[in-house]
């Protein structure tokens, strides 16, 4: 089946959301009533685009502690979200257990990551193996950073998957920092895309600043890996336009001019005035979109607040399946 | 009843349990039409084929994280780490991953895995083909850890470590793969569970803890003080996680003294888990210090045989311990 053009205005607003939603999670941060945030300003267009070029409730999602744009658009509320940021009861990833962003969602096939980082690219070649054993054509995204590329790990995963031509998508979001690690600190190749070659299997550099970009790249990834040819690597040029978190000041490490350029280029703004140029999205329309967002999220909050934390005793499990409690 | 080896047990357990549900499948370094490089798996590529028992690439960690991925999606993956001391690579996803998954996503992800890993000395192989590491995984709640001593319980336990719904780290007495025969039922479908430990040996002056080669070794000990008028229990503790403390505490109820005895190095090794349960929850019953027989503290066992044979514990090694604590 050939890629649909792609939704312009869904990934939109979902860059909007996710945008909103982060913002106020830093805002909540300084409020002191979260006690950490990480972030991915700056990367939502890449995570939009790639979940939008998949088929939602049949692929699966291995992702990475930055992908809140790809959560929502796969089907995270905002509330489920906050309830996280407060580890607070009902958060559907552990159930407050994990700090926050660090996705699961059963319903939406994305499978659960930790803190170390890579540790989910060998999962992701699983997942697809197992889908190649059992047959279908469901195909895995997984997501990473440029700086996690360097674990062994990953590579491991991308040469499995290469060698047994597995339906996988390795979707590096290159924000170029490391926490305060430059890229060229990290590698000797320009472009993570260029690792793919030692690997054997195409890879793929992407404006990740553009939804669009990122929506055609991960689609034709997926046919290929629908189609049985195997894995792609897809570097999807991204900024991260925040310090790593809430807990890093990144003024001891980053130039403030790039930063300011960086701004400059701001993924969701420059977004917002191509589809006002292209006539897709009118001025109404957007400050329309602006206060359903804003609404959405300040009723998120509300009732985050609102909700209780789990009881203590919950800590005790379940650590084994036998001792899975279903409430 | 028919006699095999170890090794057979294991066979018999892999190839009954892919024959018996589809979602089961080898993974490892050499386990397809080389059949394992002790043959654990032989037979198994011509009979199931390529998508049943695959070759991986020569990397541990993804062995084990892969797993983790096709378990996930739901699948019963048994994967082969060809040695237990090159499963340090796979630490972080046994640990990290693996054994964390059910609790940090609320019982939403499972992953049904067995890591079968032949572990243990005494079979020249130096540092790095002799470790046990068994402490390194009974510290880690989520992990299922099991370790046989004859074919009827590795045949047995196996097939109930395929279909546990919990990740089982289940490590193989290599120097026994062979050396160790005994009757297993034919026909059927032989479980023995996870969890509860066997009398191996009944005894009423000390009880002797024990698993895989080292109670081998411990029932040939427990019968040469036998004809000294010595009577040992020996428990074969079959589980180390999770820990079956109603045995080992009604076996040092009933004797009052306690040995235990594994090939692991001694400090922070299992024997001091038995020990600190006893010291809990058997205090005024125990007539004896809690003595532990086990490898010394150097890095691993060395190649040369004077040096190996110095490292492992032993029949005359368990016998002369046997015999101290009996006088005590």
């Amino acid at each position: 089946m050939p890629l649909q053009p792609p939704p312009l205005l869904d990934l939109y607003r979902l860059m909007l959301l996710a945008r909103r939603l982060d913002e106020r999670a830093w805002v909540l941060h300084r409020q002191g009533k979260i006690a950490f945030h990480i972030s991915g300003i700056g990367q939502e267009a890449a995570q939009v685009g790639a979940a939008f070029a998949l088929q939602r409730g049949k692929d699966w999602f291995a992702p990475y502690y930055r992908d809140l744009a790809l959560m929502l658009a796969l089907g995270l509320t905002p509330l489920e979200f906050v309830l996280g940021l407060m580890g607070k009861q009902g958060e559907p990833s552990s159930g407050a257990r994990q700090m926050p962003s660090h996705w699961s969602l059963r319903r939406a096939n994305v499978v659960s990551h930790s803190s170390p980082v890579a540790t989910q690219a060998p999962h992701a070649a699983g997942l697809g193996l197992a889908i190649k054993l059992r047959g279908g054509d469901a195909v895995v995204l997984t997501t990473i950073g440029e700086g996690s590329t360097s674990q062994g790990e990953w590579y491991e995963a991308v040469n499995w998957a290469a060698t047994h031509k597995l339906p996988v998508i390795f979707l590096v979001e290159n924000n170029v920092y490391a926490i305060s690690v430059r890229q060229n600190q990290q590698m000797a190749v320009e472009h993570v895309a260029e690792k793919a070659v030692g690997l054997g299997l195409p890879g793929v550099i992407v404006d990740g600043l553009d939804p669009v970009a990122s929506y055609h790249a991960v689609g034709e990834a997926a046919e290929r890996a629908r189609r049985g040819d195997g894995p792609t690597i897809i570097e999807a040029k991204v900024a991260r336009m925040t310090p790593h978190s809430s807990d890093d000041d990144d003024r001891s490490y980053r130039p403030r001019d790039e930063v300011e350029a960086m701004k400059a280029r701001d993924p969701l703004a420059l977004y917002r005035q191509r589809l006002l140029t292209e006539k897709v999205l009118s001025e109404a329309q957007d400050a329309g979109l602006q206060d359903e967002v804003k609404g959405v999220i300040e009723a998120a909050v509300a009732q985050a607040e609102a909700a209780p934390y789990p009881p203590a005793e919950d800590a005790a499990h379940p650590v084994y399946v036998e001792d899975v409690r279903r409430g | 009843m028919a006699e095999i080896t170890l090794i057979e047990g294991l066979r018999q357990a892999m190839d009954e349990e892919l024959g018996r549900d589809e979602r089961v499948f080898i993974v490892g370094e050499d386990v397809g039409p080389r059949g394992g490089v002790f043959r654990a798996t032989l037979g198994l590529f011509d009979k199931y084929g390529p998508q049943r028992v695959i070759d991986s690439p020569l990397a541990e960690l993804s062995i084990v994280g892969v797993g983790i991925g096709a378990a996930l999606y739901g699948l019963r993956p048994i994967c082969e780490i060809q040695f237990a001391d090159f499963i340090h690579p796979a630490f972080n996803q046994i640990v990290s991953e693996a054994a964390k998954m059910c609790y940090r996503s609320n019982g939403d992800w499972t992953v049904p895995l067995v890591i079968r890993a032949p572990y243990g000395g005494g079979i020249g192989g130096g540092l790095y083909h002799s470790q046990s590491l068994e402490a390194f995984f009974t510290h880690v709640p989520g992990l299922k850890v099991v370790i046989p001593s004859n074919p009827h319980d590795a045949k047995g336990l196996l097939k109930a470590a395929v279909r546990d719904p919990n990740p089982v780290i289940f490590l193989e007495p290599k120097k026994g793969y062979r050396l160790i025969r005994g009757e297993v039922p034919e026909g059927g479908d032989l479980l023995v569970p996870i969890g509860p430990a066997r009398i191996s040996r009944p005894g009423a002056d000390l009880s002797v803890f024990a698993y895989g080669m080292m109670h081998h070794y411990v029932l040939q000990a427990a019968e040469i003080v036998a004809a000294e008028g010595i009577q040992a229990e020996v428990i074969d503790l079959r589980t180390l996680l999770p820990i079956d403390r109603a045995a080992i505490l009604s076996s040092v109820r009933k004797t009052g003294k306690a040995l235990i005895v594994h090939e692991d190095n001694r400090t922070g090794g299992y024997g001091a888990e038995i020990a600190a349960i006893l010291s809990d929850d058997a205090f005024t019953d125990l007539d004896a210090p809690v003595r532990r027989l086990a490898g010394p503290d150097v890095p691993a066992v060395p190649f040369s045989h004077p040096m190996q044979d110095w490292f492992m514990p032993n029949t005359e090694k368990i016998a002369a311990a046997i015999r101290e604590l009996a006088a005590f």
